[in-house]
C-alpha cells in the first residue's frame, strides 16, 4: 500500500464508516421494536387475535395532529384489537401525496379531506360510500350543511369539526365611537351605519381606523356566496351543482353591490390596510371583521389583550352564514377486516366525546346538533354566536377554490380600480365562474 | 475473479471489482476516488434534476388529473389549451416585462455600485457588506417587509403625502405593481451583481487606463472603450443569469401581490404553481413548464451567440 499525500485508505475509512452505520442502525432498530413489543403486550392481554393496523391520513396542522395522537391512544385502549397509525402531509402537497401514494398501494384506511375536494375524489372512484348501517340518521344528527358530503345519494364523508363565519368586533373602538359595545349590528343597514361611525381618517383623508375590514381575497368571497347571497333571497348553485344561480334573481347583484359599496361608496375600508383584514383587526386598526371561527385561536395567540366580541352575521331578508369543514372518508380499496376497523375508528371520530375535545383543543365547532347545542357551548360568549348560526350555515360547492376566489377578487377590482359599472363586473363574474363549472362538468361527463 | 487467464501478461491490471480495493495500486485508487467523487453528484443530478424534466415532458402530453387512476395521452391538447388561455398569455407578457425591465435595471444598478465602490478606499468592506446583505436575506421576509412598507397606509405613502405627491396605490395598482416588484427584485440582487462586476473590474489591468490617460482619454472615454469591452465576458454571464432569474420570477410575486391586482403581476412560474398545486392539473402545469423551458433555452442560446460573438471580436 502506497502512502502519500493523496493516499486513499479505503479499508480503514470504510471500516470506520461501516462500523458507524451499523451502530446507528442497531440503535435505531433497537428502540423501535421495544416500543412496539410494549404495546403488543398490552393488546395481547386484552385479545388473543393479532391486532389490525389501520392508517389515518390528515394534513399537518399541529393542534389537530396532537389531538389525533391523544385520541388514537384513547381509541386503542377501547379497541385493543385495532391499532391506528397517523400520517401527515403538508397542506399544499396533500392531494399530490394522495395521488402518488395511493396507486402505489400505500393508501390510508381513513382519510381526512377538505369538503370541497370530495366531488373530485368521488368522481375518480377513490372513496366508498359510508356503510349506512353503521352511520344511521346522519341527516337528523348533523347540521344541514353536511349535505355537501352527500354525492350520488350517499354520504361519503363526515366532519369532526366545522368552521363558520361570524362578525368579530372591537369593543374598545365601539365605545370610542360612542356605540354600545354590547349591541353589535344585526342588520345590513346597521352594519353600514356602524361602520361609518367607526371609521376614522386623518387630515389628509387617509384611513386611520377601518370601520369595516374589507379584504375580498380573505373571507369576503365566502361571505358573498353563503351569507349575503342567501340573505338577500338568492341561491348559490342549482341542485345538480352545474349552474351558477347568482344572477337568476336580483338578489345576487344586490349582495355584490352591498359588499363593494363598503369600499367605493361608504369608504369604510380598503384592501391591504395593515396588509390584510385579520392583521388590521388584531392590531386594533379595524373595528369590524367578518372572519371564521378558527380566528379565535390566532387572536388568542397573537393579540391576547384585544378587547373583542363575536356576533352572528348581520341578516337582511333571511339569515345565513358560511360553513366549511374537513371530513373523514374511507377509500374504495379498504375491505374486509380493515373496513370494519376503519368504520369503528370513524364512528369514534364523530362521537360526542371526540367532538367536544375538538372544540376545546382545535377550536372547530361540533358538527352534530346534540353536541353543539349544549348549554356550555351555546352560552359561551365566543363560541355561542358561531353555534347559533350552524342551522343557517351553507357550505358551497366549488370546483377550484383558488380560481373561483381570483375571479371574485378580480370582479371587485374591476369596479374599484377600473371603474367598471358594478352590474357589468358582476355579470362578467357570473359568466366566467359558469365557464369554469361548464369545463369541469364537460370533463366529468366525458369520463362517464 | 481469480482466473485472469484472459490477459495473462498483465496480472496486476485486474478489474477492481472482486479483487478488493486495497489491492489496487495508487494511481488506480486515485482515479477511482476522483471518478467516484464526480459520479455521485452526477447520479444525483441526473436522478433529481434531469429525469424529472424528461418526465414532465411526458406529463405535458397527458390529461393528468391528480386523482384519476388513468392518465390518457392527449397529444398537444394541453399546449393548445394554454395558448388559448388569456391568463397564461398574460403571464407570458408579464414575464417579458420582468425580464426587459429587470435585467438592464439590475445590471446598470450593479455596475454603478461596483464602479463607485472601486473609487472608495475607506470603509470599502462595510459598503460591500451593506450592499450584499439583501442578497442573502430570505426572499419571503424581504417581500413581506416591502409589502408592509408599500401598503396604502405604510411608511412610504406617509412620506409621499408629506412631500405633497399624494398617496399612491403601489401594489394595489394594476399599472404600478409590477414595477414595484421588479424594484424589490433588483434591490435584492444588486449585491450579487456588484460582486461579479467588482471581480471583473479587478481583472482589467491598470496599465490600460494609464496608457489611455497619457493619450488624453477622458473618464467617459476610458469607461466606454476600456471598461465596458473588457467587462463583456462578465456581462455575458450577468445577462444570462439575470434573464433566467427574472424569467423565473415567483417568490416575490407570490408574497407581494399573489399575481394581482387584476392579474397584472402574475408570472409564468406563479401560473404554473397555481395550475399544479391549486388546480391540481399537472398536465397543464407541465406543458407550461416545457414552454418556459424552451423560452429560457432559446433566449440563453441567443444571448450566448450575440453577446459571446461580440466578445470574441474584441
Amino acid at each position: 500500500m502506497e502512502s502519500g499525500y493523496f493516499s486513499f485508505r479505503p479499508s480503514k475509512t470504510l471500516q470506520l464508516l461501516i462500523a458507524g452505520l451499523l451502530l446507528l442502525s442497531i440503535t435505531a432498530c433497537s428502540t423501535k421494536p421495544s416500543e412496539e413489543s410494549g404495546s403488543v403486550a398490552v393488546t395481547a392481554s386484552g385479545d388473543q387475535t393479532e391486532p389490525i393496523t389501520i392508517e389515518y391520513w390528515q394534513y399537518e396542522f399541529p393542534a389537530k395532529v396532537e389531538l389525533i395522537n391523544t385520541l388514537i391512544q384513547e381509541f386503542e385502549t377501547e379497541h385493543p384489537n385495532i391499532k391506528v397509525k397517523q400520517t401527515n402531509f403538508p397542506y399544499d402537497q396533500y392531494n399530490q401525496k394522495v395521488a402518488t401514494l395511493v396507486p402505489a398501494g400505500k393508501g390510508p384506511d381513513v382519510i381526512n379531506l377538505y369538503y370541497g375536494w370530495l366531488p373530485k375524489y368521488v368522481q375518480s372512484g377513490y372513496l366508498q360510500p359510508l356503510p349506512e348501517s353503521s352511520f344511521p340518521g346522519i341527516a337528523e344528527a348533523f347540521f344541514p350543511f353536511v349535505d355537501t358530503a352527500k354525492l350520488n345519494g350517499s354520504y361519503y364523508a363526515l366532519p369532526t369539526g366545522v368552521r363558520t363565519l361570524g362578525l368579530f368586533y372591537n369593543k374598545d373602538l365601539f365605545t370610542k365611537a360612542g356605540l354600545d359595545p354590547d349591541k353589535p349590528p344585526t342588520t345590513w343597514e346597521a352594519l353600514v351605519s356602524d361602520a361609518k361611525a367607526l371609521t376614522e381618517t386623518d387630515k389628509n383623508g387617509q384611513l386611520v381606523t377601518e370601520g369595516f375590514a374589507w379584504e375580498p381575497g380573505s373571507q369576503l368571497h365566502h361571505w358573498f356566496r353563503d351569507g349575503l347571497l342567501y340573505q338577500a333571497g338568492g341561491k348559490d348553485t342549482s341542485e345538480d351543482r352545474r349552474k351558477i344561480l347568482w344572477n337568476d334573481t336580483p338578489a345576487g347583484l344586490e349582495a355584490f353591490k352591498y359588499l363593494v359599496d363598503f369600499a367605493t361608496v361608504h369608504k369604510v375600508g380598503i384592501n391591504g390596510f395593515y396588509t390584510d383584514d385579520a392583521n388590521a383587526f388584531k392590531t386594533g386598526h379595524a373595528a369590524i371583521n367578518v372572519d371564521g371561527s378558527y380566528r379565535l385561536g390566532s387572536i388568542k395567540k397573537d393579540a391576547p389583550d384585544l378587547n373583542f366580541a363575536v356576533a352572528p352575521l348581520p341578516g337582511y331578508k333571511g339569515k345565513s352564514t358560511q360553513a366549511s369543514f374537513w371530513a373523514n372518508a374511507i377509500p374504495a380499496n379498504v375491505t374486509g377486516e380493515k373496513l370494519e376497523a376503519a368504520t369503528t375508528f370513524l364512528q369514534f371520530l364523530i362521537s360526542k366525546g371526540v367532538q367536544e375535545q375538538w372544540v376545546e383543543k382545535v377550536g372547530e365547532l361540533p358538527a352534530q346538533k346534540e353536541v353543539a347545542l349544549q348549554d356550555k357551548y351555546v352560552n359561551d360568549p365566543l363560541l355561542g354566536p358561531f353555534i347559533s348560526q350552524l342551522n343557517d350555515a351553507n357550505a358551497h360547492f366549488f370546483i377550484d377554490e383558488t380560481q373561483e376566489r381570483t375571479l371574485f377578487v378580480n370582479a371587485v377590482d374591476e369596479v374599484l380600480l377600473n371603474h367598471v359599472p358594478e352590474e357589468q363586473a358582476f355579470n362578467d363574474l357570473v359568466t366566467k365562474t359558469q365557464k369554469l363549472y361548464d369545463d369541469y362538468w364537460a370533463k366529468q361527463d366525458k369520463k362517464k | 475473479m481469480r482466473s485472469t487467464g484472459v490477459i495473462p501478461s498483465r496480472p496486476k491490471r485486474r478489474l477492481w471489482f472482486g479483487s478488493g480495493i486495497g489491492r489496487l495500486n495508487y494511481r488506480h485508487k486515485q482515479r477511482l476516488f476522483i471518478y467516484g467523487g464526480l459520479l455521485i453528484p452526477l447520479i444525483y443530478f441526473v436522478v433529481i434534476r434531469i429525469l424529472p424534466i424528461l418526465y414532465s415532458f411526458n406529463v405535458s402530453f397527458r390529461e393528468w388529473g391528480m386523482l384519476s387512476p388513468d392518465k390518457p395521452f392527449v397529444g398537444f391538447d394541453n399546449y393548445a389549451t394554454l395558448l388559448s388561455d388569456p391568463l397564461f398569455l398574460k403571464s407570458l407578457v408579464n414575464t417579458g416585462i420582468y425580464v426587459v425591465v429587470g435585467v438592464p435595471a439590475q445590471l446598470i444598478a450593479g455596475l454603478i455600485v461596483a464602479l463607485l465602490l472601486q473609487q472608495v478606499v475607506k470603509l470599502r468592506g462595510l459598503f460591500r457588506t451593506a450592499y450584499f446583505i439583501p442578497y442573502v436575506t430570505s426572499v419571503v421576509a424581504v417581500s413581506w417587509i416591502f409589502r408592509w412598507l408599500l401598503m396604502k397606509n405604510g411608511i412610504v405613502n406617509a412620506l409621499f403625502i408629506e412631500l405633497g405627491l399624494g398617496p399612491q396605490s403601489f401594489l394595489y395598482s394594476p399599472s404600478q405593481a409590477i414595477f414595484w416588484i421588479i424594484a424589490v427584485m433588483v434591490w435584492q440582487n444588486i449585491g450579487f451583481q456588484m460582486l461579479i462586476f467588482l471581480a471583473g473590474l479587478q481583472n482589467i489591468p491598470k496599465l490600460y487606463y494609464e496608457a489611455a490617460a497619457i493619450d488624453g482619454a477622458t473618464g467617459w472615454q476610458r469607461f466606454v472603450h476600456i471598461t465596458i469591452p473588457l467587462l463583456n465576458p462578465v456581462m455575458l454571464l450577468s445577462v444570462v443569469m439575470a434573464s433566467i432569474g427574472f424569467l423565473q420570477s415567483f417568490t416575490q410575486v407570490l408574497n407581494m401581490t399573489g399575481g394581482g391586482p387584476l392579474d397584472s403581476t402574475i408570472s409564468v412560474v406563479l401560473h404554473i404553481y397555481n395550475l399544479a398545486f391549486k388546480s391540481f392539473d399537472m398536465g397543464l402545469a407541465s406543458a407550461a413548464t416545457v414552454i418556459l423551458f424552451v423560452i429560457i433555452l432559446m433566449l440563453t442560446l441567443v444571448q450566448l451567440k450575440v453577446l459571446g460573438s461580440r466578445f470574441q471580436q474584441e
